[in-house]
């Protein structure tokens, strides 16, 4: 029950006076409160600082330490007070939570201690509100990180056991672990960089001979090129072909952008050995080249700044796309005014819209070659504008991309964002079901369990009626009472959801086929509700569950009948001392005692009744000897 | 021809004033003034000893409901909204905005959209610590939505309504529509005498108190506090 309400709990009950001339039934007895106590102030004493509250603020949640009679084992009989060895300034905290509903959290709090306190006194974190929730969500978080990072730096001890092609694995992917993997890690890097420095100097004009004219080393040098190329290539293949073969998941490693990278590295190495010879293709051949370049990005499994770029780049894909399409429009308008307002000037560089192109990035981008500068009037207004707007568009997005580096760099929290989310929604549906399961759920579960209270009573011991109370607080037990009541006024009973649907399912197979002719012919003060209740135990004679109080999900015969084995004698007995039927008295639901919320009824099969006159309420069928319990 | 003048006036000055602020930089002047009422009403009840003369009850228990009351609503008041939200947590199952509006017209008897304390004690006392007739008498005041006197089978319709609504979806049996419907047709069969269509508050004390039933579930108000 919304435990914060709880003081209108007996506003809500006077409020039932509503029902009760509408209803047809006689409502159940009320819980009384036996221990007649009057509100009193109990004394916390938290490590010598003493805290005083009602003892009614305190039951408002029973399932803490302190609502509960747990706090019991806490109590000092000298001093007639509760002490409690903790830290006083989190009980604050605490205390506040019973006294107004709302669990905050303070921010000067170190949060695995807070959640220690939280945990002595039984309280769930979920409950923190709204106003405190991230907070208390992020501290945590970050707390779980550090924690993380430290025992990461601990993990790296090698497993025993392990395959040849794991350990080669984990070499390859973490180069400290072993001296050989360090060797190969400085190797491979070593032959990048000489690979790209052979490239680059490959071009370089390496001085003239006197009988030709200027041309590059690598035309020059082409044996000693060719060589070291060659023994690049080899490396790389070697190393590529050594992580397939190391790789967990091979299809899974093709595909990773690293694998793709080293592919494009080597492979115009081998299509140029190939097809050397072939002079058409040869030209195609030294665009292939081009792509050697790419071997400089093999540097990004040595650097861990350069995987970060990459990540933020992707990461940031939408701002940069955002950028691209407004420079693209700006560069359009532009260029279109541009070479309109340059048309009627002559020898213009304006030929055209696409040659204006040029002149507006150069512009926008504040490059200014001078290349192509406008003549006219119109034409130096329009530029002058467009290179003041070039550099507000491109000003705007940049400082996101930056931000978004920076937050990378620092932590990665995709995955953590990701694991935040689901689990706020998590928690949303763990305080709902929380808040509607224990009122409802609450219900329907006392609602069960006074069946086996009264089963056990039938075979024969006295009843006790705080055997009914039993583990429920008065308040609970009253809010029960009360929507017994609602239930009694309108003749419907609360059941959950899957017995509601299978009760939809039921009633359209179903049909009401054999109702006693005693009960339809009965009329008077039969409510609604009694008929209603005789339909509902007509359809079951014939099937005889066991005794399963506790089984949750039963099939809704099980809510509302139970079915006892019995021998012959407690009919009688049943039907006699302990129902108090009177004759005339056709309201099945006896309201007298404390059996407020069992009838007895059985299907008269016969329509001959035996034990009691004209009442055919009390009737066993021969066969089986069964007596049906049913609820209300 | 001077009205389209005056409109391309307007029209014009407008758009000068729109490029005078671009221009100029002049920030928009907030459109919605924050009207900063006080909509707490703050509202102290009545001593302790002049309430305890109105009602019947001791001064702890008036004690504890103020206490209850104030923790809910340290205003003071209570408005229809507060006090459908504090009854519809006793409900979750199922909607009790409706029953909870009649309630709180039923509380609010000086009719000023709010309940006070001294409202919410004396309606307490009535049903909780007064006679059995108080308590019919009051039920029926809650019942007549439009307080005529008289319960009209569609104020009865709208009651009954809101009391099947209370109990949601999820009832065994499922819930028909024309239950509210048939239950009104029972109670008017029962309560009205006369068979004119209405209920009067003497058709209605004379058959409540002939109905066992009725009775003894009025004498379950006695130890509710």
């Amino acid at each position: 029950m919304a435990a914060g309400v709880a003081a209108w709990l007996p506003f809500a009950r006077a409020a039932a006076i509503g029902w009760m001339p509408v209803a047809n039934c006689p409502m159940p007895i009320a819980p009384r409160d036996h221990r007649k106590r009057h509100d009193e102030l109990i004394i916390l004493n938290v490590s010598g600082r003493r805290f005083q509250t009602w003892r009614t603020t305190l039951d408002r949640y029973p399932d803490t330490l302190l609502g509960s009679s747990e706090k019991q084992f806490f109590y000092d009989e000298e001093t007639k007070e509760y002490f409690f060895d903790r830290d006083p300034d989190s009980f604050r905290s605490i205390l506040n939570f019973y006294r107004t509903g709302k669990l905050h959290y303070p921010r000067y709090e170190c949060i695995s201690a807070y959640d220690e306190e939280l945990t002595f006194f039984g309280i769930i974190p979920e409950i923190i509100g709204d106003c405190c929730y991230e907070e208390y969500k992020d501290r945590k978080r970050e707390n779980a990180e550090r924690l993380q990072d430290d025992q990461d730096d601990n993990k790296d001890c090698k497993l025993p056991n392990m395959t040849y092609r794991e350990t080669m694995w984990r070499a390859f992917e973490n180069p400290h672990t072993s001296t050989m993997a360090l060797v190969f890690y400085y190797v491979t890097g070593f032959f990048i960089a000489i690979s790209v420095l052979t490239n680059v100097i490959e071009t370089v004009p390496c001085g003239a001979t006197p009988s030709q004219k200027d041309m590059p080393c690598g035309e020059r040098y082409t044996i000693a090129f060719f060589c070291m190329d060659t023994a690049c290539v080899l490396i790389f293949t070697v190393e590529y072909l050594m992580r397939l073969f190391a790789a967990p998941s091979r299809y899974q490693f093709m595909r990773s952008v690293m694998s793709i990278i080293d592919v494009v590295a080597i492979f115009p190495y081998y299509i140029g050995l190939v097809m050397t010879d072939n002079e058409d293709v040869s030209g195609a051949f030294v665009t292939l080249r081009v792509f050697r370049v790419f071997r400089i990005f093999k540097f990004s499994r040595h650097s861990q700044g350069l995987r970060i770029l990459g990540y933020t780049l992707k990461s940031c894909a939408s701002e940069l796309g955002f950028l691209l399409f407004s420079l693209t429009m700006a560069i359009i308008i532009f260029a279109t005014v541009m070479f309109y307002a340059e048309k009627g000037s002559s020898s213009t560089k304006f030929t055209s819209i696409p040659a204006s192109f040029w002149y507006t990035i150069v512009t926008m981008t504040t490059l200014g070659y001078g290349d192509m500068v406008p003549k006219t009037i119109a034409g130096k207004i329009f530029g002058s504008i467009c290179s003041l707007s070039g550099v507000l568009v491109i000003a705007l997005p940049v400082p996101v991309i930056v931000s978004n580096f920076s937050r990378i760099y620092h932590q990665n929290q995709r995955a953590d964002k990701r694991r935040a989310q689901k689990v706020q929604k998590a928690r949303l549906a763990r305080i709902r079901i929380a808040q509607t399961g224990s009122s409802c759920t609450g219900f329907l579960q006392s609602k069960r369990n006074d069946l086996l209270n009264e089963l056990l009573e039938l075979t024969g011991s006295e009843e006790e009626e705080q055997q009914l109370n039993k583990g429920m607080s008065l308040l609970e037990s009253q809010h029960h009472h009360l929507l017994h009541c609602l239930e009694k006024t309108t003749a419907h009973e609360f059941v959950d959801e899957q017995l509601y649907e299978q009760n939809c399912l039921e009633t359209t197979i179903q049909s009401y086929t054999s109702r006693s002719p005693s009960f339809s012919s009965q009329d008077g003060p039969i409510g609604t509700c009694c008929t209603r209740r005789g339909k509902m135990n007509s359809p079951l004679p014939n099937s005889s569950l066991p005794l399963q109080p506790s089984h949750q999900q039963g099939s809704l015969q099980e809510l509302s009948a139970l079915h006892i084995q019995c021998g012959d004698k407690l009919p009688h007995t049943t039907s006699r001392s302990s129902l108090n039927m009177k004759t005339d008295d056709v309201g099945l639901i006896n309201c007298k005692g404390s059996h407020i919320t069992t009838a007895i009824i059985s299907i008269p099969t016969a329509p001959s009744d035996t034990t009691d006159g004209g009442a055919p309420s009390i009737n066993t069928t021969a066969s089986s000897n069964v007596i049906k319990v049913s609820a209300l | 021809m001077s009205h389209c003048r005056k409109r391309c006036k307007r029209q014009l000055t407008k758009v000068f004033r729109f490029f005078y602020r671009f221009l100029t930089g002049t920030l928009e002047k907030d459109s919605v003034e924050d009207d900063f009422e006080l909509s707490t009403v703050c509202h102290r009840p009545e001593g302790l000893d002049k309430l305890q003369e109105q009602t019947k009850f001791t001064k702890k228990e008036l004690q504890v409901l103020y206490r209850g009351f104030k923790n809910e609503c340290p205003s003071g008041v209570v408005n229809e909204e507060t006090f459908k939200t504090i009854y519809s947590k006793f409900f979750p199952q199922g909607d009790s905005g409706a029953y909870a509006h009649f309630l709180f017209e039923a509380f609010d008897t000086n009719k000023n959209g709010s309940v006070s304390f001294e409202d919410f004690v004396i309606g307490l006392s009535i049903i909780l610590r007064g006679t059995i007739n108080d308590r019919l008498n009051w039920a029926f005041n809650l019942y007549d939505l439009n307080k005529d006197g008289c319960i009209t089978k569609e104020e009865m319709m709208d009651i009954m309504k809101s009391i099947y609504d209370m109990m949601g979806k999820y009832t065994y049996p499922c819930m028909q529509d024309e239950a509210p419907r048939e239950h009104v047709e029972s109670f008017f069969q029962k309560m009205d005498r006369n068979n004119d269509g209405v209920v009067t508050i003497d058709e209605f004390i004379e058959s409540c108190q002939k109905d066992e039933n009725i009775m003894q579930s009025m004498q379950l108000f006695d130890n509710v506090i």
